[in-house]
């Protein structure tokens, strides 16, 4: 693994392993900090016959990406949060439809407008549950250069293993960073795509929702013989609307058990330092770059501190979480939001005394704050 | 011998729950014929429809079908044609879901030129929801949501659509279900994006608030506020203002077609051309 170098930007990277990845359809808005992946992809998919379009808005933009992904090709979108708040319903029918897509969020200072070139990780919450209604949403989070386009890759198999959205939050501070990078080579990113399953049987057995109830939906692509229909009414085994109170029912339980039954396929996470570790710092995103600085530093102090970085954040790696919050007492989330994933951190731990350290005025938070914070709790 | 649908339908969906006497089953059938005489494989063809009556279309036709979120149909279709250019793909949407909140695809869609057929089923009003004010319901009319009459000016779909870079646009009524589907084979076989306004009844929704609350009433008034382009351009311009001209209003097969130029593109990237410029297009501002 690991043996490609390359000097790049986080955004062209995640437009690189989209392409790499077997993507073939773009669907896209301009908006900063995310616009640089639309650039790229632009140039990138023609070149290898798929497409890339820039539509009049950013509810077109993911309209068309899942309709090319309903047709059967693997297919993203990339945007930053007030697209996100615009594609989210969207989005909502992808989770119900079980249409897979890749979803890049570079995200930026908000609520609203807010700070569109500044760097914030606001959207932690969002991606949670963007659009209204039940539903287990799958959100990976860069935390450097390679895993811009490490991630990426993943969430293409991701979301063909789980036939839903899968979101990329990449920061303003990771998008635009540029600098080398180890990435996997193009074959063996190749090797490794898994592709969404099929039905091969004969079209009048075919049931693309009749699936076991931990298992997604089998949505062969279009034109292949094996006509169906997609709704984000309630459906049937067949994708036709229904009322009826049973299906209903297991339909939406179904959306949270293909995910919950299924972790650890999706959990992620990087132990930094941790296991004589007597302070326990959690974050993600550019703030781990960040975080490990300041633990480097505190250990150089005699402060033995080390680093939880989950890199699935949604669903969180919640039994990894508790592991290391039962074992440590001195627990300090550090965010640039306000405690977005604290909440998180809490719930998975059950403990309502962890610390925070947040920043949301549009800057990165620098090691010696961290160093600081930490020092202050001790 | 009368034409079999039930190849092309989902019977096992039927009846449909659209009303009694509701024009949308006419246009459905109108649509199947022209599907059948072109000839199209029922696996080639992906059928796209938004939220409101015209919305359920899309699950009572044998194809590959979606039922999108509301106004999107045009903007999903897009990434169905242009992942797919040589597939047939048929939107259909009420004038509410194309004009109103999906107005912005509409005529993003047109300016393309993609070769998407969009059928807007023109009804006048928000049907499915009980009669709310639709960008074509007439002024004057009754709406639920406004009971002192409707002041909101009225949109012509067509004049929007050649407006914004149709190249095929046309409208009809549902009273002829022959000219209906004769319309539609050739939309359907113009290479572009063709816009058609088909104009049908709602006299449960709109006609019984507004003294036309049969079926007959509500298709009766249709027929006297439309006529064929040909008698229309003999109108006075007082005239004209309170009728739509029915029939092909525009049909330029000289327009090059989104997903051909598309080729362009990735003609330039794979080092196959060089890039396109102004000289490559006739309107050079």
């Amino acid at each position: 693994m690991a043996n490609r170098e390359i000097i790049s930007t986080g955004n062209d990277l995640a437009a690189i392993a989209a392409v790499d990845a077997g993507c073939m359809f773009f669907g896209g808005y301009p908006i900063t900090p995310s616009s640089e992946v639309m650039h790229t992809i632009s140039d990138l998919l023609p070149a290898v016959g798929g497409a890339a379009i820039q539509m009049e808005d950013e509810i077109a933009g993911v309209a068309c990406a899942i309709g090319a992904s309903m047709s059967g090709v693997r297919s993203m979108t990339a945007t930053s949060g007030p697209g996100i708040s615009l594609k989210a319903e969207n989005l909502g029918l992808a989770q119900m439809t079980e249409t897979p897509l890749v979803v890049v969020n570079v995200m930026r200072g908000g609520p609203s407008t807010g700070l569109p070139t500044r760097v914030s990780q606001g959207d932690v919450a969002q991606a949670k549950n963007p659009s209204h209604g039940d539903y287990k949403s799958i959100t990976l989070c860069a935390g450097n250069l390679a895993e811009c386009y490490t991630e990426t890759v993943r969430a293409f198999n991701l979301a063909d293993r789980f036939m839903q959205p899968v979101f990329v939050l990449l920061d303003e501070t990771i998008g635009h960073m540029h600098g080398k990078a180890m990435i996997p080579t193009e074959e063996e990113v190749k090797a490794g795509i898994k592709l969404r399953k099929t039905f091969d049987g004969a079209p009048e057995d075919y049931r693309p929702y009749g699936v076991e109830q931990d298992e997604p939906a089998v949505l062969n692509p279009m034109f292949t013989g094996y006509r169906y229909h997609f709704t984000g009414l309630h459906h049937d085994s067949k994708g036709f609307p229904t009322e009826e109170i049973e299906t209903c029912r297991k339909l939406i339980e179904r959306l949270f058990n293909k995910i919950e039954a299924h972790q650890d396929e999706i959990d992620s996470y990087e132990e930094f330092m941790l296991d004589d570790a007597e302070f326990l710092i959690i974050a993600y995103g550019s703030v781990s770059l960040a975080a490990k600085e300041a633990i480097r530093h505190l250990r150089a102090d005699g402060i033995k501190a080390g680093l939880f970085r989950p890199i699935t954040l949604w669903p969180s790696p919640a039994t990894r979480i508790k592991h290391w919050t039962d074992k440590i007492n001195k627990v300090l989330c550090v965010e640039l939001n306000i405690g977005q994933y604290r909440d998180e951190i809490q719930r998975a731990s059950g403990r309502l005394d962890i610390d925070g350290l947040f920043k949301v005025n549009g800057r990165a938070i620098s090691p010696y704050e961290i160093v600081n914070k930490v020092k202050e709790t001790m | 011998m009368a034409f079999n649908y039930d190849k092309y339908l989902r019977l096992e969906k039927m009846p449909t729950l659209w009303c009694w006497g509701c024009g949308d089953g006419v246009i459905l059938k109108a649509f199947i014929r022209a599907v059948d005489t072109l000839g199209w494989k029922q696996d080639d063809v992906c059928v796209i429809s938004g939220i409101g009556c015209s919305g359920r279309f899309s699950s009572y036709v044998d194809f590959n079908t979606i039922h999108t979120t509301h106004g999107r149909t045009v903007a999903w279709a897009t990434g169905v044609k242009l992942a797919n250019p040589t597939k047939h793909v048929v939107c259909v949407a009420g004038d509410g879901d194309a004009l109103a909140i999906g107005g912005n695809h509409t005529i993003h869609a047109c300016r393309r030129n993609i070769d998407i057929n969009f059928i807007i089923i023109n009804n006048f009003i928000y049907g499915l929801t009980n009669s709310q004010t639709s960008p074509t319901t007439p002024q004057g009319m009754w709406t639920v949501s406004q009971k002192a009459g409707n002041i909101d000016p009225t949109f012509d779909a067509c004049n929007l659509a050649i407006a914004a870079g149709a190249s095929f646009v046309a409208r009809e009524t549902m009273l002829d279900p022959k000219k209906l589907e004769k319309l539609f084979v050739k939309g359907f076989t113009h290479r572009g994006f063709s816009f058609f306004d088909i104009m049908s009844n709602c006299h449960v929704n709109l006609g019984r608030k507004n003294k036309m609350g049969s079926a007959m009433e509500n298709l009766n008034w249709i027929d006297s506020i439309t006529t064929p382009l040909s008698k229309w351009e003999k109108l006075s311009p007082e005239e004209q203002k309170n009728i739509f001209p029915t029939g092909i209003l525009k049909h330029d097969e000289t327009a090059r077609e989104y997903c051909d130029m598309y080729e362009d593109i990735k003609a330039v990237h794979q080092g196959k051309r060089k890039v396109i410029t102004q000289n490559d297009f006739e309107k050079k501002i």
